[in-house]
């Protein structure tokens, strides 16, 4: 190839690829506000479940405290704990953490627990769990995660937060005990955390980070 | 290559060049997908328009293309237009894309689609390579729907779950039959042997219409490279 036609070649190469990075840029531009209001909406959305009878007026998503790991709540990954305000009081906490031990990856788990400690709503984020079986903690394939709501440390006790095949008081899933072991392990800890240090974490103002 | 017609070009893509059935190509999202029909459909769907636009436009910039840059600007093209797609999914379908996940981005590795700018666009005219494209695109989709349709009425018992990701409104967990189907139909060794079943019986279909005509047969197994 001589200079002259590999400097062609090249030219051609890079209005080429202009002309591909516009009609990117070009599709960005129009898509990116609809993309933006679908996340909110969607995280919005995905937490009003785990707030089930809880009265508000605070947006959820705006009131959010990072914990970057290490911290005390189940998981070695970010976890995320929203607050929840009536008329600046606060009503209710939402955490996001996950359970490490389950049958695949970790689980991430969103926990809804008003201002006394007792759970307003369970849902899973996240899994990998096998279909048919574990992934039956899904909300969308069984009730078994409504059968937390109502309850909190002190109905049942501590030791009752386990699968009845443990000893404990809620069910366990057919062919399937590691995964609700481990989400009810996971759930255990997040109200612990939240009884011992309910006051610090409605103390920081709107958002922010905690240690 | 015979060119042909867009009839042709429809019968090749949906049936006797069937980028799935025949040419094996694009097996890998094509196994990791398909668990229900609207999953299928809608990564079929994504595919068929980026393998059309990628043939008019790999068609339409043939002759100011040298041969030694074309890979390069195949890839240039068929990765600009993957991520169009992925973000007017995440705009208009925000649930599908969740549901299908990495496999929208990984369109770009379908490697159906430099398949065909290689073979076929970067030779033909615009007309007859989107026609080629929308045929080829639309025999991939089919295979995706036909397989997912299958996988999820075995491994579910039930059809159309989750279309409310294409439509938008409420939730819908589908027409179901049973409480639960054959659990292997839905997990990695499901997709294979539907797979394998559906070649099997396009091969089978073949050589019935052939079979007055004699019995020896030569299966053009052109591209079976993955």
């Amino acid at each position: 190839m001589s200079e002259q036609s590999a400097l062609k070649t090249g030219f051609t190469l890079a209005l080429i690829a202009a002309i591909c990075t516009a009609l990117v840029a070009v599709t960005f531009h129009f898509t990116k506000e609809r993309i933006a209001a679908n996340e909110k909406a969607l995280l919005e959305q995905s937490l009003q479940p785990a707030l089930a009878g809880v009265v508000y007026d605070s947006s959820v998503s705006e009131s959010r405290l990072i914990l970057p790991p290490p911290h005390d709540l189940p998981g070695n990954e970010v976890a995320i704990i929203y607050r929840v305000f009536a008329e600046d009081k606060p009503v209710a906490a939402l955490f996001v953490v996950s359970a490490r031990d389950g049958y695949s990856g970790a689980i991430r788990i969103l926990v809804g627990v008003d201002f006394d400690g007792t759970v307003t709503g369970i849902r899973i984020l996240q899994h990998r769990e096998t279909p048919g079986l574990g992934d039956k903690i899904d909300s969308s394939r069984s009730d078994w995660v409504f059968q937390f709501d109502g309850h909190s440390l002190t109905n049942p006790e501590v030791s009752g937060w386990s699968i009845r095949s443990d000893g404990g008081e809620f069910d366990q899933l057919t062919g399937a005990s590691v995964t609700p072991r481990a989400v009810i392990k996971a759930i255990r800890e997040t109200l612990l955390y939240f009884n011992a240090r309910r006051d610090e974490i409605f103390a920081p103002p709107a958002s922010g980070e905690i240690e | 290559m015979n060119t042909g017609s867009f009839v042709e070009r429809m019968q090749a893509g949906l049936w006797k060049e069937n980028p799935g059935l025949v040419q094996l190509l694009g097996l890998c999202p094509l196994l990791a997908v398909t668990t229900t029909l609207v999953n299928g459909f809608g990564l079929g769907i994504a595919t068929l328009f980026v393998l059309t636009l990628s043939n008019a436009l790999v068609s339409a910039t043939r002759r100011w293309i040298r041969q030694e840059i074309r890979i390069p600007i195949y890839v240039l093209i068929i990765a600009s237009l993957v991520t169009c797609i992925e973000l007017i999914f995440k705009a208009w379908f925000p649930a599908l894309d969740r549901s299908l996940g990495i496999f929208i981005p990984l369109i770009v590795t379908n490697c159906a689609i430099v398949a065909r700018a290689e073979v076929f666009a970067s030779r033909n005219p615009i007309g007859v390579s989107i026609a080629d494209g929308i045929g080829m695109g639309a025999g991939f989709a089919a295979l995706l729907m036909a397989i997912g349709a299958f996988r999820e009425l075995i491994g579910q018992a039930s059809i159309l779950s989750r279309l409310d990701m294409i439509t938008g409104g409420e939730p819908f967990n589908g027409f179901s039959f049973a409480d639960s189907g054959l659990l292997l139909a839905i997990l990695p060794p499901g997709a294979f042997f539907s797979l394998a079943l559906a070649v099997a019986l396009k091969n089978h279909m073949d050589r019935k219409r052939q079979a007055p005509r004699g019995r020896s047969l030569s299966r053009k197994r052109s591209k079976s490279h993955q």
